[in-house]
């Protein structure tokens, strides 16, 4: 029922958007025509995915404690975001990542290498989406598991063909409001019912320690800052997560829509660690096994029975839907926009703007979806997380150092996404093809950032410097784009 | 913290009666910054530097901060045991504490950041 609510809300809202939108930088951009805390909530609510609504709590069920850092990086990757790259990035005028590539260093090629690797992220991060919508269904009414992501990719695909950004929007607000609240009550009233129970607590073993490797973790120190790595520093290169900036008017307005985003994510990060560690005593069986994902939908009807029970298994369904839909538009939004802006574009046939748009969307959305029928199960917050690292291992040197060195090269930014990103790939399809791994050899390649980040960072400014006689000649007025207040108004 | 608010602009309250004092308003070095020349490359530079060294502060101190967490927890056992008010401590840490860190070092940085682009504005429109 909740579910069917959500989805119906979400597909209302988004046609109502079409009759809003209608040309293409209306559907690309919303105008530039959103208020800050609007564009704040759906900033958010874009931003809180399956892995934070359901992952987090899950990894804290079965390893404990040191799993906590995933809320941590998810929301200092924000901060980051906010003092390296927010303003200046606004700035640029760039919309996308290719955008910013090709405004900074003026580059077709490494225009386009950027594009395949939003694309390839993106679907990375759209793929534990889908499956998170599966298991989801699948706890609930043992529905096979292909049918949630059905469901998600369908309304995806509809509400941003049919109306673009400015109607996702409002719908992104709208859920992160909705996600908040369906994790916050049940929240506050699980930890009532723990206090009535006389709070008892689950001792066995290191769980509630850190660095315990609790669950079977190995090296826990090692994937500790390799998670630490890859969500500050990746968090700046999800395509979704970019996108956003470009509907803030200006760049102080990026600065300040930034700082409500990480008040808006503190509240949140509060609850989904409460649901793991209340899952330790109500619901112990389901840690370390595939359903561990499933304790923020199972917990709130095994602690209270009768109709407040059903409510607020509903209320919890409800924001998990909210979670895969938010997301998974953003970033249909983003990948659809790369694929029609730079991939399509040679075709004449594929039509107008509009079109091309369409056309990109059932591309974005179709891949992941084909590839959650057939990958094998990983943790959700896991998976995300390896999208993080490869945004950490590519876009994160190139953002950072375009913004703030004025050595960087062609050369050096095209090496730095290539050996980057060419190398988190890679050990993403090994986890993915051939996983679990065990040892030294699983914790570098499940764990990929710790080594990743700091090659693709060499790379860049190694590169840059071999290459130094062909620093870009449009190097100082791209800076001075990017750092001048609006109010000297240089850009003319 | 020095200044919060701006000086107030300056008014000239007398007319002048000769032509040669009502020059026209002074653009500033407002040119120098669009159209690069050594004087404006100098300035974004220093702006550049300063927000960069801002943004180093902010960035860098809250990642040692919360950074080094887990080596004190590795070098210091009793740590990993203590208990909060009931709760083990990185939960504490973890789980509360953390957000409002990075709310309030973000806040800082926003302030600080509009202040070092203010300063430049002003330094820009009135030399």
């Amino acid at each position: 029922m909740a579910i069917v609510a959500v989805v119906l809300a979400t597909v209302v809202i988004g046609t109502f958007g079409v009759r809003v939108s209608r040309t293409t930088s209306d559907f690309l951009v919303a105008s530039r025509s959103v208020t800050p805390l609007l564009n704040a909530s759906a900033i958010g609510g874009e931003y809180l995915s399956a892995a934070s609504f359901l992952g987090i709590a899950g990894l804290v069920l079965t390893y404990g404690v040191d799993m906590l850092w995933f809320p941590v990086g998810y929301t200092v990757g924000y901060l980051v975001l906010l003092v390296l790259v927010a303003a200046p990035l606004r700035r640029s005028g760039a919309y996308t990542l290719p955008d910013f590539a090709e405004m900074r260093l003026g580059s077709l090629r490494l225009r386009r290498v950027s594009s395949v690797l939003v694309v390839l992220i993106g679907w990375l991060y759209l793929l534990p989406q889908f499956q998170g919508a599966g298991i989801t269904l699948h706890a609930l009414t043992g529905a096979p598991q292909w049918i949630g992501a059905f469901v998600v990719a369908i309304v995806v695909g509809v509400t941003v063909a049919a109306g673009g950004m400015r109607s996702i929007t409002v719908v992104q607000a709208f859920q992160y409001w909705l996600k908040l609240v369906a994790i916050a009550l049940p929240a506050v009233l699980l930890v009532g019912a723990w206090y009535r129970d006389g709070s008892p607590v689950f001792a066995a073993g290191d769980w509630g320690t850190p660095l315990s490797g609790y669950g079977g973790r190995e090296y826990p120190l090692y994937s500790t800052y390799s998670i630490v790595l890859a969500t500050f520093l990746g968090t700046m290169g999800l395509p979704h997560v970019l996108v956003r900036f470009y509907t803030n008017p200006e760049g102080r307005a990026a600065r300040r829509t930034t700082l409500a985003v990480l008040g808006l994510l503190s509240v949140f990060y509060l609850f989904p660690p409460v649901f793991g560690a209340l899952g330790r005593i109500y619901t112990p069986e389901l840690a370390g096994t595939s359903a561990a994902d499933t304790v923020v939908l199972l917990l709130p009807g095994r602690v209270f029975h009768g109709w407040l029970g059903q409510a607020l298994s509903s209320l919890v369904a409800a924001g998990a839907f909210a979670a895969f839909l938010s997301t998974a538009s953003g970033l249909s939004v983003s990948v659809a926009g790369v694929l029609s802006q730079d991939v399509l574009t040679h075709d004449r046939r594929l039509g107008d703007g509009v079109r091309r748009f369409r056309i990109g969307t059932a591309i974005a959305i179709v891949v992941p979806f084909g590839l959650a029928l057939v990958a094998g199960r990983a943790d959700l917050a896991e998976t995300v997380t390896l999208a993080f690292a490869v945004a950490a291992s590519t876009f994160c040197p190139l953002l950072v150092l375009g913004i703030w060195w004025p050595r960087l090269t062609v050369r050096g930014a095209i090496a730095a996404l290539v050996v980057g990103g060419g190398s988190a790939l890679a050990t993403v399809a090994v986890v993915l093809a051939f996983g679990p791994f065990h040892g030294v050899l699983g914790a570098l390649l499940e764990q990929p950032a710790a080594w990743t980040v700091p090659l693709a960072f060499g790379t860049a400014i190694g590169v840059s410097l071999l290459t130094r006689d062909s620093v870009p000649r449009t190097t100082a007025t791209a800076l001075v784009r990017l750092h001048s207040p609006e109010e000297l108004d240089v850009r003319r | 913290m020095s200044t919060p608010d701006r000086p107030a602009k300056r008014v000239t309250v007398t007319h002048p009666r000769t032509a040669a004092a009502r020059s026209a308003p002074r653009r500033g070095v407002r040119r120098d910054v669009r159209d690069q020349t050594e004087l404006g490359v100098t300035m974004m530079t220093s702006l550049r530097r300063a927000q960069l060294r801002l943004a180093l502060i902010v960035g860098l101190g809250v990642a040692v901060v919360v950074g080094v967490i887990p080596l004190v927890f590795l070098a210091f056992p009793t740590v990993r045991e203590a208990r909060v008010g009931g709760l083990a401590v990185g939960w504490v840490l973890l789980g509360v504490l953390v957000f409002p860190a990075i709310c309030g070092a973000a806040w800082v940085y926003v302030r600080a950041a509009e202040r070092n682009e203010a300063e430049f504005v002003d330094l820009v429109e009135r030399s």
